[in-house]
């Protein structure tokens, strides 16, 4: 951290001493670039981290804007409380909007935030009560008690503090329970919802955060111009914000801020000198500003600040500090009950039936194996379990609880935990991060808490607990390292590791040995039995016989979608059906 | 609202879904082959119709330059791929292509501009002009990313809309242009009046949508590209270069758009950034065809022109509100019944 701390506060120097020696333009700028850096640290929450692309920020701007503009001029409101009610007002719209639109998924979403983008500078250009086209003149002033703002140099440092408090809340959010689940978003649905993230409503909420504070920056800017008008919140103005982002470095809250102002500065630069070069009037900026952002992706399609950073020395991670655990779940395993029943379970895609009517059970404190050739629904079976696809008849119970058609995130709660075949890790964030995602569910701390900073208690726990589990399976010399840089069968560990953080019950595994190495599997299987000897159950999936043998309790059989045997593996081995699944007949 | 009226705004607004349609089909099937949103295609329906208004003045229009800088710059980009590859003997082939076409098409414009030809010459040749502009846009700036997501494309996309409508003011100046009425015979049939010139419009609409069935039903080239469309790595492994079916989509959704640009020039009068909002509404047509069904595109936009004439009727200064508005329920249904894949984020 201490690098980032030295870059934070040479950066607040540089901003503060501009006002104090530069010519009155300079403040102009240097209100702009907050102005915009305040909406491209929603975008980076949204876009950069959870993957939602909005070319519409600039219409909650307009929210912000049109609503001081008019409460203060019709009703005469002081412009200190219109701020709430135009906060109020852009998270009903940005509910309401989110509820549609969030569901979108892939190219639809970035679509639709064009669409109502358009709509509502139109609304805002055609309503006459809102002064139309030619828009809305003499809005007041801010005073703070007796300090006048009207005064640009005043008013930068009002703009600013609010900037700096955006970009330290956005940090200090990514920083935690929340913010890992945010950025686990990208990494997909189903992963983030296997540790007990609701990705819908966590979607909302990063959309309602950036939509928060795009109308913050327009409350702003239209006590700062004291005029509006449509035209500063139309879609182009909204495209151009996410670019600021992207430019920037959509990934991280300081690409907000070096991309707006870049993107200021160089729109600044390219409307003074290129009138002069090419000799007419023009929108030349437009034709500069969109070549350069077509290279910028074909060569650096990750922004500014990644290429920055490389050039900034990479802080030491220091030792986690131990501390006292986050709560447990309340059990008392009763080895050899029942835990799961899987009763007549069936999935069926169209005219394949891929599980029919699958009945077992897995009981406590075992290691149940679930084989079969290629084919045979293991898989399936898996993902029923799981939640990862919803049952077409039959019924699963976990601890008397009928989970069959339930979400994986309201599955995770329960208390299973899972891995998966295609590991499904965060390859640009650290061991300890990724398994800290595992105890989503164990934190209670919330964005609000989050973005205050006030969770750091939970915070330390849940790192010394992640800490621990990743000692537990043996990666403790990997736990800083990023993810995606470990071979495959570690990765594996680790997502071991991030599904013990969950402190489950019932631990799902997908596949775990495939692609280790044979002192790898042999760990493995050590680190099970220990598993197992601590009171955990296991289910596993696997393909590699020799594996599942020296290891399980249990198996059972499948073979086109049906439960062929079941048995102690020993049992297994002789049974003459499974010997005519597997080998053809001898 | 009385029958007459009524039937004079059905005509209207089948009169723009036509164009409209013609625009769906460009960027369903620029989509479906190359996973590009292809926000500027709206740019290159202005260029159709400023190109044809400047020929129809006597001016060399814009384009002439806009075409030769491309040009240069697509042969200097090939150049340079052809040299890491090695692939020396190529070269003349691909610089003929890259480089010689283009001038040629420039070369021809510029040479016809003062000359007054008769109208179907300056008809072909702003469409080869503006088709030409396509593959060599596709070149340069959507295949160096042709491995990208669909997120970066669509970015790309809106940055080229930015840079080709500030082009497009350079070129062809701030005044709006209208094309004159190809016809303006009209006749009646009992009470309604139709105009030649609609029906020209969704006459011309319906033979190039008819000849796009064709050359994807029964042209080796149609096939290949559908087969890119449905599955690129499979259409690569039979020996169809992404490259070249991306070129060739671009070249084919360009000359759709250029003849949109034709078509919609006698009918309102285009800015240089007219053809922005022009390509949205071809865009909610293809999105109700879920950005790859053709007919459903082309059903789409139809929709969008009716809905876009009776608005104006009824609530004129809110019909771009209810255009877009429109799309917004349209897009929820279609992503909550398509599968959703995650590389498609």
């Amino acid at each position: 951290m201490n690098a980032g701390r030295i870059v934070a506060a040479l950066f607040v120097i540089a901003l503060c001493a501009i006002p104090l020696v530069g010519p009155p333009f300079w403040v102009t700028l240097g209100n702009y670039i907050g102005l915009y850096s305040i909406v491209a640290l929603g975008l980076v929450l949204l876009t950069g981290v959870a993957g939602q692309t909005s070319f519409g920020q600039a219409a909650f701007v307009g929210l912000g804007a049109y609503t001081t503009a008019f409460l203060t001029i019709r009703y005469g409101a002081s412009p200190w409380l219109t701020l709430p009610a135009a906060l109020a007002i852009t998270l009903v719209v940005a509910l309401a909007l989110g509820f549609i639109t969030l569901r979108m998924q892939g190219h639809y979403l970035p679509l639709a935030t064009i669409a109502w983008g358009i709509s509502l500078y139109f609304i805002f250009g055609n309503l006459e009560w809102l002064g139309g086209h030619t828009g809305i003149t003499g809005i007041p002033a801010l005073s703070l008690g007796a300090i006048d703002l009207k005064d640009e140099r005043r008013f930068y440092v009002l703009i600013w503090v609010i900037t700096l408090a955006a970009l330290w809340g956005t940090h200090n959010l990514l920083d935690s329970r929340p913010g890992r689940a945010l950025r686990a978003l990208k990494g997909g649905l189903e992963m983030a919802e296997a540790f007990g993230v609701n990705g819908a409503r966590l979607k909302i909420v990063a959309f309602v955060y950036a939509a928060l504070l795009a109308c913050i920056s327009g409350w702003l800017y239209a006590h700062l111009q004291r005029f509006i008008n449509p035209t500063p919140f139309d879609i182009r103005q909204g495209i151009e914000y996410l670019f600021m982002a992207v430019v920037g470095g959509a990934g991280s809250v300081w690409g907000a801020i070096i991309g707006a102002t870049l993107i200021t500065l160089l729109k600044q630069v390219l409307q003074d000198i290129l009138p002069g070069i090419l000799g007419r009037a023009g929108n030349f900026e437009i034709v500069v500003f969109g070549v350069l952002m077509i290279l910028l992706l074909q060569f650096a399609r990750n922004g500014v600040w990644p290429w920055l950073a490389r050039l900034l020395p990479r802080p030491r991670p220091s030792p986690v500090p131990d501390a006292p655990p986050l709560p447990v779940r309340d059990r008392s395993p009763k080895p050899g009950m029942s835990l799961l029943q899987v009763k007549k379970a069936r999935k069926q895609f169209g005219g394949l039936v891929a599980v029919n009517d699958l009945t077992f059970d897995i009981r406590e404190g075992e290691i149940l194996g679930l084989i079969g050739p290629n084919g045979a629904g293991k898989s399936t079976t898996f993902a029923l379990i799981s939640g990862a696809l919803p049952l077409s008849a039959g019924e699963i119970v976990f601890r008397g609880e009928s989970i069959g058609s339930r979400a994986p995130y309201r599955i995770a709660r329960l208390g299973i935990g899972r891995t998966f075949q295609h590991v499904r890790l965060l390859p640009q964030m650290s061991v300890l991060e990724n398994v800290a995602l595992g105890a989503y569910l164990r934190g209670r701390a919330g964005v609000v808490r989050a973005t205050l900073r006030l969770n750091r208690e939970e915070e330390a726990r849940t790192r010394a607990l992640a800490a621990r589990q990743i000692a537990r399976v043996g990666l403790a010399d990997h736990q800083f390292d990023d993810a995606g840089s470990l071979p495959l069968g570690k990765q594996r560990i680790v997502e071991i590791a991030r599904a013990l953080a969950a402190d489950p019950s019932l631990l799902l595994l997908d596949e775990p040995a495939a692609g280790l190495r044979y002192l790898e599997k042999q760990a493995l299987a050590e680190l099970l039995r220990s598993l197992r000897g601590e009171g955990m159950t296991i289910l596993l999936v696997e393909h590699d016989m020799e594996f599942v043998m020296g290891l399980t309790d249990r198996l059972i059989v499948m073979d086109f979608g049906e439960k062929l045997a079941e048995g102690p593996p020993a049992h297994i081995q002789r049974d003459p059906l499974v010997l005519e699944a597997y080998l053809g007949g001898v | 609202m009385d029958p007459s009226i009524a039937a004079f705004l059905t005509q209207d607004g089948v009169t723009n879904g036509a164009i409209y349609a013609l625009l769906a089909l460009a960027l369903v099937l620029v989509f479906t082959v190359t996973r590009v949103i292809w926000i500027p295609s709206g740019e290159f329906v202005a260029y159709g119709t400023l190109t044809l208004a400047g020929l129809q003045l006597g001016k060399a229009p814009g384009i002439v330059g806009l075409l030769v800088a491309v040009a240069i710059v697509a042969a200097l980009v090939e150049t340079v791929s052809t040299i890491r590859a090695r692939e020396w003997r190529r070269l003349p082939r691909r610089l003929a292509l890259w480089l010689g076409v283009p001038l040629a098409v420039a070369a021809a414009v510029w040479w016809a501009a003062p000359r007054a030809l008769p109208l179907p010459v300056q008809v072909m040749l702003t469409l080869a002009a503006v088709t030409a502009l396509g593959p060599l846009l596709y070149r340069i700036v959507y295949q160096p990313l042709a491995d990208a997501s669909v997120l970066v494309l669509l970015i790309v996309s809106v940055a080229l809309h930015f840079a080709l409508t500030g082009l497009g003011l350079w070129f062809f100046g701030a005044e709006g242009s209208r094309t004159p009425a190809f016809t303006d015979a009209s006749f009646k049939v009992g009470e309604l009046t139709f105009s030649a010139q609609s029906l020209l419009v969704v006459a011309t609409s319906m033979v190039l949508i008819g000849a796009l069935y064709l050359f994807f039903e029964h042209t080796l080239y149609g096939k290949a590209l559908r087969a890119t469309a449905v599955n690129r790595v499979g259409a690569r492994l039979v020996g169809i270069s992404p490259s070249f079916a991306g070129a060739l989509t671009f070249l084919l959704a360009a000359l759709l758009c250029a003849f949109c640009g034709v078509l919609i020039g006698p009918i309102t009068t285009v800015y240089y950034e007219s053809g922005f909002m022009i390509s949205l509404k071809g865009f909610v047509g293809a999105i109700i065809g879920g950005l790859v069904s053709y007919p459903l595109a082309a059903a789409g936009a139809l929709l969008v022109g009716l809905l876009e004439a009776f608005s104006s009727f009824w609530a004129s200064a809110f019909k771009e509100v209810i255009v877009f508005t429109l799309i917004i329920p349209v897009l929820l249904w279609r992503s909550l019944t398509t599968r959703h894949h995650d590389e498609d984020e």
